[in-house]
């Protein structure tokens, strides 16, 4: 596995004797029904892995209206926590669990110790909690796990075979990993627009001093809110852990990216970060073939782009 | 950004009748402070001292003009790092492309880094809070992919290697290094005095007012847009300096003076020092700066230490130092007057 920095970026890792644009790779893969497959489920995982984390983040903006600077960390937690768990109980599902269970819990504590104090500060120091935390959390991870990349491999039951669609080569895990995400996506859907918790979560988004009077406690739903978000991202961070290589650090490029997703969806519209995710995942993808060292640029282009036409995002409201 | 918590220290009413003289007073300030830094040489052989001095120099510059955007007009620029990295890759790049003498290059990277900024600026400014934090933070990483995409150019992940010459111009030999320490303190200084009369002018109050209350400043007639891009473009031109004083220091350019942390950094420094006085940002570039040498040193988990103390001031001083103290100090002074 190519130990690139970008966790998410597939492809070849940055050699600078490349070409700086091949057009023709990009036009062969165009013509190619094989290379479409391949490289469309390529994104199609860099999206879905970047939505669970995004989705958590617009979560968070939405209701809290708080950014989320340290999010990444989260992530980063759930792929080591599921890499433990994996190498002591040696079962995937546990793996999952652990990754998502421990960052929701790291995620609640996180919310109502330290982001509650800084509720209602100034944006710069609610920026700088989350600072402090993502240069504490990737120091906790170097004293626990160590400096080193590690990787948590690929468990026995997904060694198999991969599928040829179309000529194309689509290993299993990588449409369970599509289906986990695309199901959370769902259930997190319907769950905020039908379930009495999702419109009570609507609601303190909305107006938080109406809810709490109403004799709900807000400081609840922010602190599950934050907990869900955490979750999710942990949940990306261990579905990821069997594809890439694990080391501190990792979730700030994830942080990164998902900000983007976030911003060209429309900030704390889940619909928005489902588009934008898997936008800029085929965008890295195919990207990657064409202008293998000009992949993140095209990020920020596009960003740049969504940004200058419609300030707010695809489908962002307007702000008051 | 809405009011500063420690607004209540700054007067806000320009001292009309007094301009002069408080400009006079600044300049008066400013050549103490530069004898006072020019003389450290003399009394004092340690190298690490003086390049400790050039450091200040480059960050203080790169912070005190992002005051300008974040305590100033309200502007939070999450990209202001790039200003930084292009002030320092212009500079490397016509030094050794074209060979020209120093202040040649000094003065084209100022026209290079104005010409980017304005360009940037009217995409930005048009764009609110944490939308202008976004798209600035987006426009560096650009800048940044760029600078490591097109290796043939820049160097790519490398950087400007092979050193910057540095001729000698009118007897200033900047490879010398007591003659480059003063010149870093001179280009500080002079950035430091021409921003406070920035910040002291009428277009100074009106950034005050444009952060405080926009839509009231555009009422009372003034074009919004174009006070912030003004801003923007002047604040791009001094981080464009202290990225140059930092090329100068380390004879080359690397892509991590472009990168996003620089201008979290920067952030930091100002929460650090406070951005409600003027002297903040430069107090918290001294602090950052010691902290970091200091507690690399001991530790290499210095991310956590350096952790507990941004927590310490974000949720206990809940204030940058020099906030702090101001407040601290009008406390007094009006404890001391009976009210």
């Amino acid at each position: 596995m190519p130990r690139s920095h970008r966790p998410f970026a597939p492809g070849p890792a940055h050699g600078y004797e490349s070409a700086q644009v091949d057009l023709d790779a990009f036009a062969g893969c165009l013509t190619s029904s094989a290379c479409l497959v391949t490289q469309t489920t390529s994104g199609l995982i860099i999206g879905m892995l970047l939505f669970l984390v995004a989705v958590g983040l617009t979560l968070i903006f939405g209701v809290l209206k708080v950014v989320n600077f340290s999010h990444g960390a989260f992530y980063m937690f759930g792929a080591y926590f599921a890499m433990t768990a994996y190498q002591l109980t040696g079962s995937f599902a546990l793996a999952m669990l652990a990754g998502a269970a421990g960052t929701a819990i790291l995620g609640l504590i996180f919310e109502r110790v330290f982001m509650s104090r800084v509720y209602g500060a100034d944006v710069l120091m609610q920026l700088l909690v989350c600072y402090a935390f993502v240069l504490i959390f990737d120091d906790v991870v170097r004293i626990i796990w160590g400096p080193e990349f590690k990787s948590m491999g690929m468990p026995s039951a997904f060694q198999v075979m991969p599928l040829f669609i179309a000529g194309g080569v689509v290993p299993p895990y990588y449409l369970l990993l599509i289906g986990v995400a695309l199901l959370a996506a769902v259930v997190l859907g319907l769950g905020l627009s039908r379930s009495r918790i999702g419109k009570v979560i609507r609601a303190a988004a909305h107006n938080p001093g109406m809810v709490s009077a109403l004799g709900i406690n807000t400081g609840l739903i922010y602190g599950g809110v934050f907990a869900l978000g955490g979750m999710l991202a942990g949940l990306a961070g261990a579905l990821a852990a069997p594809v890439r290589s694990l080391t501190p650090g990792m979730g700030f490029s994830v942080l990164i990216e998902s900000f983007i997703v976030t911003v060209i969806g429309g900030m704390g519209s889940i619909l928005g970060a489902l588009i934008g995710a898997l936008l800029l995942g085929l965008i890295r993808s195919f990207g990657s073939l064409g202008f293998p060292l000009f992949t993140d640029g095209l990020m920020y282009l596009f960003m740049v782009i969504v940004l200058v036409s419609k300030p707010t995002g695809l489908f962002g409201k307007e702000a008051a | 950004m809405t009011e500063l918590e420690a607004g209540g220290a700054e007067r806000l009413a320009p001292v009309r009748n007094g301009t002069a003289l408080h400009r006079y007073r600044d300049v008066l300030i400013a050549l103490i402070a530069f004898a006072v830094l020019a003389s450290l040489p003399l009394l004092t052989g340690s190298k690490a001292l003086l390049d400790f001095v050039i450091r200040c120099s480059a960050y203080g510059l790169f912070a005190t003009s992002l005051n300008l955007l974040v305590g100033y007009t309200g502007l939070t620029s999450f990209g202001h790092g790039m200003f930084f990295g292009l002030g320092a890759y212009s500079y490397g790049l016509i030094m050794q492309k074209l060979g020209v003498p120093i202040p040649v290059a000094f003065v084209a990277t100022l026209v290079i880094t104005a010409a980017v900024a304005a360009v940037i600026g009217a995409i930005c400014v048009r764009l609110k809070e944490i939308y202008f934090a976004f798209v600035t933070l987006a426009f560096q990483m650009l800048i940044h992919s760029t600078i490591l995409s097109w290796a043939s150019f820049t160097g790519g992940d490398q950087g400007l290697r092979g050193g910057i010459p540095r001729p000698v111009f009118l007897g200033i030999d900047l490879a010398n290094h007591v003659h480059l320490y003063v010149a870093s303190c001179a280009l500080l200084i002079l950035g430091l005095l021409a921003m406070h009369q920035i910040a002291q002018s009428p277009f100074g109050y009106t950034l005050r007012m444009i952060r405080d209350n926009a839509a009231r400043a555009s009422f009372l007639g003034i074009d919004v847009w174009r006070a912030k891009l003004t801003v923007f473009v002047l604040a791009a031109l001094f981080a464009a300096m202290g990225g140059m004083v930092m090329a100068l220091f380390v004879s080359g350019a690397y892509p991590e003076f472009a990168y996003w942390t620089i201008s979290g950094e920067g952030i930091f420094i100002n929460m650090l020092g406070g951005v409600s006085t003027f002297l903040g940002p430069m107090v918290g570039t001294v602090l950052l700066l010691l902290l970091n040498d200091t507690v690399t040193r001991f530790t290499e988990y210095h991310g956590i230490v350096l952790g507990i103390v941004i927590l310490f001031f974000a949720l206990g001083l809940r204030k940058g130092l020099l906030d702090f103290v101001a407040e601290w100090y009008a406390h007094r002074r009006d404890a001391g007057e009976g009210r």
